[in-house]
């Protein structure tokens, strides 16, 4: 078996966090004594990703997701346990380390403000020593994949955030990283926009066989591209595995949307209804219960269309936050 | 497959070759930032021309009405110290602790520190790069600075050389002081006054208010034992003065020895300083 790409075992990241009450009276004290908090960002987490995965890293904000990211592509030292990055410790930050691996930030300008992206991808050839017939081979394919070249001869600044996303990216590939960081890489952009970059990381990880960790706000970014899926939550991970079996394993009930020939009467003997839209009524029925309703709705209604889905993630996700809350 | 060891020369050799296109490209990269910007550096220039012209005017009136010299200086020597001056003080700009005060408070490092080349690189390279523009808006001022002040030059070529190597090594000793000052800001997030004193000591200690032959003689003393003198009065006297070959080599050498002290002192923070790190802002 191969050695994973990224292996973390009881991983922890602690920030000494400085804090004092409101007014004059508390700042004029923290100049004598300053009081500061312990905060466990990352608490102790294990996982292994192995060469050429992708998977999505998910939480609310302030789950511990970037913090990870962070330690793994060697910008923070843990605090304690153990990150493993392409068989190197990733806090050391060796070269042969940081040639290999890319961190992309979607909130992060990485690119010269006032010159045409060009020439950021020139600086980032002598940087990475990248050899000039594989760093044009390679600029020219992503250049195309992304569909931005015209957009890389403008001065950054003139971008839109879209546009400037799609440019960072481009630069944060040229030298050909072997694991990929992801954070956040769709984020403010629209529908449009987010499904070209989705298409593409999906296109690079294929055609290199790249490893890829992704956190996103937006589950339709998880749901295209990931299969497998981390959770986490106060630096905790509460779930690990498959996406389709994270909505088995977490929710305890299905949807049934169903649509009828003469109009949707009182369904709720049925299951809950949680939504209707004219003729189409969505229930939520116990997982347990579902064949047995579905069979009930068939012969007792005058049914065009029915379909059954696990819940939308946005909905299992809640629920494992919630349930994390109440433990 | 063969594995060179990272410490072997072929490595190095390799390694040399690779940061001096690293400075040929990130010179360039800076050059163009420059260009772009013409109107915002001659506005900067005018700024910095101000500094000296004021000294000069006060200097040449003192050294006029007191009978033609002050400190055995002449007016037309104090217009030549301070023409050359405004030169070194063009030269030896550097990002400053302020630059790295607001690179780590809002996480700005982040960028850099994600790539296989350490971020003074990017200071030392860019800073140098945006200067060969400087150079160039420097001229025509040197030119209006000369009409009107009448300096007295008298200079061999010699000194032309060692002058054009000192302006670079005033360059690195204030980059690499500047820099480990600028790495405070991993433990107060605010370097602004430390930063200030280091400013009041360059003023009086380097030649950059007054040339260090009026200074009282403990001052002259103290100066010679700190890096200041070596970032304004070497490299200008080493034009505009009478140094001897040795003193002039000295003076070099001097030189040399505060770049390598930089290096380990911002080197040695740097370590300790780099695990402090929090990436905040992303």
């Amino acid at each position: 078996m191969s050695e994973p790409a990224v292996r973390v075992e009881g991983l922890l990241k602690v920030f000494d966090v400085p804090e004092r009450d409101e007014g004059l009276k508390a700042a004029t004290k923290s100049l004598v004594r300053r009081k500061t908090r312990e905060v466990r960002a990352v608490d102790g987490i294990s996982f292994e990703i192995a060469p050429g995965e992708i998977v999505g890293f998910l939480g609310p904000n302030g789950a511990g997701k970037t913090t990870t990211l962070k330690m793994l592509s060697g910008l923070l030292y843990v605090s304690g346990g153990e990150a493993r990055v392409l068989g190197h410790v990733p806090s050391k930050r060796e070269r042969d380390f940081l040639r290999r691996i890319s961190l992309v930030m979607g909130n992060r300008n990485q690119l010269q403000w006032d010159l045409p992206a060009l020439d950021s991808f020139e600086l980032n050839r002598s940087i990475y020593q990248i050899p000039r017939p594989d760093f044009l081979s390679l600029r020219d394919e992503l250049i195309e994949l992304l569909e931005v070249g015209d957009l890389v001869r403008k001065p950054v600044r003139q971008l839109s955030l879209g546009e400037r996303m799609k440019v960072e990216i481009v630069g944060s590939l040229l030298h050909h990283p072997q694991v990929l960081f992801l954070d956040e890489p769709t984020i403010g952009l629209d529908v449009t926009m987010q499904k070209r970059i989705r298409k593409f990381v999906a296109e690079y990880r294929q055609r290199h066989g790249a490893t890829v960790m992704l956190t996103s706000h937006y589950m339709a970014d998880v749901e295209a591209l990931c299969e497998r899926v981390i959770v986490i939550h106060h630096g905790k991970i509460l779930f690990d595995g498959d996406l389709a079996a994270l909505a088995g394993t977490v929710a305890a009930w299905k949807t049934i949307a169903v649509a009828l020939e003469n109009g949707a009467g009182d369904l709720s003997s049925y299951g809950e209804v949680i939504h209707r839209d004219g003729d189409l009524v969505t229930l939520r029925v116990a997982k347990a219960e579902t064949a047995r309703v579905t069979a009930r709705l068939l012969a007792e209604q005058e049914v065009l269309d029915l379909n059954v889905e696990d819940p939308p993630i946005e909905d299992v996700i809640e629920l494992v936050f919630a349930r994390e809350a109440v433990e | 497959m063969t594995v060179v060891p990272e410490t072997s020369p072929l490595r190095r050799v390799g390694r040399l070759r690779s940061l001096a296109d690293f400075y040929m490209t990130a010179m360039r990269t800076q050059m163009q930032a420059q260009f772009q910007y013409r109107a915002a550096t001659y506005m900067y220039l005018l700024g910095m021309v101000a500094e000296p012209v004021i000294y000069l005017v006060v200097w040449t009136t003192i050294a006029d009405q007191s009978g033609g010299a002050v400190g055995g200086l002449t007016a037309g020597e104090f217009a030549a110290y301070y023409i050359v001056w405004t030169l070194v003080r063009t030269m030896n700009i550097v990002f400053t602790p302020y630059g790295w005060e607001e690179r780590i408070r809002e996480g700005e490092l982040t960028g850099q520190l994600l790539r296989p080349l350490h971020p003074i690189h990017y200071d030392v390279a860019g800073f140098a790069g945006g200067k060969i523009p400087w150079l160039l808006y420097y001229i025509p001022i040197a030119a209006v600075l000369t009409l009107v002040f009448d300096p007295t030059f008298d200079v061999r070529p010699t000194e032309v050389a060692v002058f054009t190597v000192a302006i670079w090594g005033a360059y690195l000793i204030r980059t690499f002081n500047q820099s480990a000052l600028g790495l405070v800001t991993f433990w107060t997030t605010r370097v602004g006054a430390l930063f200030s004193l280091y400013i009041v000591l360059e003023l009086l200690l380097s030649g950059r208010l007054v040339p260090l032959t009026i200074m009282p003689e403990w001052a002259q003393t103290l100066a010679w034992l700190l890096p200041f003198r070596w970032t304004f009065y070497f490299p200008i006297e080493a034009l505009v003065g009478d140094l001897s070959n040795q003193e002039l080599l000295a003076g070099l050498a001097m030189q040399l020895f505060w770049i390598f002290v930089g290096i380990g002192i911002f080197s040695l923070v740097w370590r300790y300083a780099i695990r402090r790190y929090t990436a905040v802002g992303n």
